[in-house]
């Protein structure tokens, strides 16, 4: 029964619809640019990991290590990439 | 009438008009010489289809040598309307449009293919693989490659060329300064070519990580080899950004968006920022593997092994880190604050530091050493001292406060060509001088090709160094004319005597590979120049699955071990060889591609939706197509061993 049933997998669809639905708020409700920036932000990230471990299963193989440093990298270049972007263009202009 | 007049070059004159006919009797002659040679079956079967990492690999060769030559003719242009102060062999618009071109074609489409040649040719060699990763992507990039290159050259006959500079900064780059198609080339030309170059970057990192030769761990790799995975790691993350920014650079200019407008919530200071988020990186993508070729050159020919391995690779993992730390370097006068200057000041002249290891290192390895002074090697060690310089100069440039007086100015240039052509050039062609034998059976002449070093260094440093001082004196760059009045004029003309030997040193180059095709002897073994990794351990011509056994692997240097310390390379015996078939999609990929291109740079949206339909069909195609790949037997495996073991005539 368990091989017919993905109890991760489901789980992990209706958490990522409750995600969608929550950043949806956003734009239905009144609320100030930077909750909504906020909220927007965590959904997204949250919903990003999500599909990269769930639905990719990254972590479900032997090169699970390769996986994951490939994901810190990348993830290191582009918060480099933005906060240096808005050191230059925002905060130091 | 209305419809073509949009294909017309906006600002003609006789020597845009002297091209077309040039190049249309150039395309004329190429179709009749193949028709008559009938060749049109072998071009189709041996080379348009081909999957095999060596035939792309020389293909990538015929693209940056012609490009090379291209981008060379814009220079010596350049250098000859600035030899003598008024002149009026180009105008202000053609001027633009040389220097722009000159810095895409010599950048991306002539460094660039040079370098994926070597990746291409040596990286599967030197692990003792039998092909790349995914070899039919292997022939999908070098043809999305191929189709943007092609895209790029054709704007200068239809419709005009790019005039914006090759960063073609915005607001400059938008429609109302740059109206003319030619930008529209630039946006849409790069991203194909650099799609190509993001699917290669994969590949060979793919290659590199799962397709060693046992024994192989990842510290007993071949130095180039460590080089070329470093550069295509720094690939995968840095081309995106550029595949991006050319997407919103082309919506902006097509479809009326507001990306880097000055008005309307635009920033047109973003897309400098995120242009050397790229650009930066992409310094590193071409010097790194030539710093590889280089390593493997100056070890061969000092007779030791590489001084320093560790901390080789140490210098090269920090300077690929540090490469997307540095970008602000290229516009500190932009307007930003003095800490954010400062913080990028300090990340530039720290970057220094590895690579000082590396020049150390490579000194330490000639120490002691046995020098032959062949021509890589000559390449090598005129590479050292002329690629210091350019490296200093380098610091003081990283110095914000002072850049203020360097920036865009001929100090700049001076700086950029004198890391570039003793760092990546001479490196290219010491790679293809010394690998030339593995490739094509025979070696390039000695004598003609020290020659050649030697006036391509005079010409450098006659070309160069007087752009130092007129520089440091306030000559910009990209201006099309001066008046005498300035004093630059005799500095010019230095300048342009030395663009005049180095386009003789090329020309040599070429004479060279005409002379040694004539006269080189063809009795050359595999290892002509005693050298010490295993892409010298198989035949030479290589055959197509490169090794009939799979090599064993026990240090840094395998080959040299089996032919002095009596390491056994080849255990056990030959098997049958699992090899990709052939394939023609790639190539007709490429050129919906080149259509699609096409069409958008024209705004011809009804042939644009078409095409983009033909793109999606082909992937779908691909994804349902079953494709096992062939079997080369035994027999016929050691029939090819036996005949390439046999004395050559």
């Amino acid at each position: 029964m368990k091989e017919l049933f993905p109890v991760k997998q489901v789980m992990g669809f209706v958490f990522s619809l409750i995600l969608t639905a929550v950043a949806l708020m956003v734009y239905f409700t009144d609320m100030s640019f930077s909750i909504g920036m906020t909220i927007l932000l965590v959904t997204a990230f949250i919903q990003a990991g999500l599909q990269l471990v769930v639905f990719m299963h990254a972590g479900e193989t032997n090169d699970k290590n390769s996986i994951y440093l490939n994901v810190y990298y990348g993830l290191i270049i582009a918060l480099i990439t933005i906060f240096g972007t808005l050191l230059i263009l925002v905060w130091d202009m | 009438m209305d419809f073509f007049d949009r294909f017309a070059v906006p600002h003609p004159s006789f020597l845009i008009y002297a091209s077309m006919v040039g190049i249309g009797l150039t395309m004329i002659a190429i179709v009749l010489g193949i028709t008559y040679f009938k060749k049109w079956g072998y071009l189709w079967r041996e080379w348009i289809t081909t999957v095999d990492h060596k035939r792309i690999g020389i293909m990538y060769l015929l693209v940056a040598l012609l490009m090379l030559f291209r981008g060379g003719v814009d220079a010596v242009m350049m250098r000859y309307q600035l030899s003598m102060p008024d002149n009026t062999f180009l105008d202000s618009q053609h001027y633009n449009e040389v220097f722009t071109t000159h810095g895409i074609v010599m950048i991306l489409f002539m460094a660039m293919p040079f370098i994926t040649f070597f990746f291409n040719y040596l990286i599967p060699l030197q692990i003792g693989a039998r092909d790349v990763a995914f070899p039919r992507l292997n022939a999908l990039s070098f043809w999305l490659f191929f189709m943007g290159m092609g895209l790029f050259n054709i704007s200068f006959i239809v419709g005009g060329s790019p005039d914006a500079g090759w960063t073609s900064y915005f607001p400059l780059a938008n429609n109302e300064f740059s109206p003319s198609v030619g930008t529209n080339y630039y946006m849409i030309a790069i991203q194909i070519a650099g799609l190509g170059t993001m699917i290669s970057g994969i590949n060979f990192i793919t290659t590199i990580l799962k397709m060693r030769a046992p024994g192989m761990k990842l510290m007993k790799m071949p130095m180039f080899t460590w080089s070329a995975f470093i550069a295509n790691v720094i690939v995968v993350f840095a081309f995106p950004v550029l595949t991006v920014l050319l997407a919103l650079g082309t919506m902006d200019r097509l479809f009326g968006t507001n990306f880097f407008t000055t008005d309307n919530g635009g920033m047109d200071m973003l897309w400098a920022n995120l242009f050397w988020v790229w650009g930066h990186p992409e310094v590193y993508i071409l010097i790194l593997p030539a710093f590889g070729l280089y390593s493997e050159i100056i070890a061969t020919f000092a007779r030791r092994n590489l001084y320093g391995y560790k901390s080789m690779v140490v210098s090269m993992v920090v300077i690929s880190v540090f490469s997307f730390l540095v970008w602000t370097h290229h516009f500190f006068t932009m307007g930003q604050g003095a800490f954010t200057n400062s913080i990028f000041s300090i990340t530039t002249m720290a970057i220094a530091i590895p690579t000082g290891v590396k020049i150390f290192n490579w000194l330490f390895t000639l120490w002691k050493g046995k020098i032959i002074f062949t021509t890589p090697m000559l390449y090598s060690m005129l590479f050292i001292p002329l690629f210091t310089l350019g490296g200093v100069t380098g610091v003081m440039l990283a110095m914000s406060a002072a850049d203020y007086q360097y920036h865009n100015t001929m100090f700049l240039v001076a700086h950029f060509h004198n890391v570039i052509i003793p760092g990546v050039v001479y490196a290219m062609i010491a790679g293809l001088t010394f690998y030339w034998p593995k490739m094509f059976g025979f070696m390039l002449n000695e004598r003609i090709g020290k020659w050649t070093a030697w006036l391509m260094s005079v010409g450098f440093v006659l070309a160069f160094i007087p752009m130092y001082i007129t520089g440091l004196d306030g000559q910009a760059r990209r201006m099309y004319t001066y008046s005498e009045s300035t004093g630059f004029s005799m500095l010019n003309m230095v300048s342009f005597i030395g663009a005049g030997i180095m386009a003789i040193s090329f020309a040599l180059l070429v004479y060279n590979i005409y002379y040694s095709i004539r006269y080189a002897s063809r009795d050359i073994g595999n290892d002509p120049w005693d050298a010490r990794s295993l892409e010298w351990a198989t035949h030479t011509p290589v055959p197509e699955y490169n090794f009939a056994i799979t090599p064993q692997v026990a240090s840094t240097q395998a080959f040299w071990d089996a032919k002095k310390n009596g390491h056994e390379l080849f255990k056990g015996k030959i098997e049958k060889i699992h090899m990709p078939n052939n394939s023609g999609w790639p190539f007709i990929l490429g050129c919906i591609f080149f259509v699609f291109g096409f069409a958008m740079v024209f705004s011809i949206w009804p042939l644009a939706i078409v095409t983009l339909i033909g793109i999606l069909g082909c992937l779908v195609y691909r994804s349902f197509e079953k494709d096992h790949g062939r079997y080369i037997s035994v027999e016929e495996i050691e029939e090819t061993e036996a005949k390439l073991r046999g004395a050559k005539k």
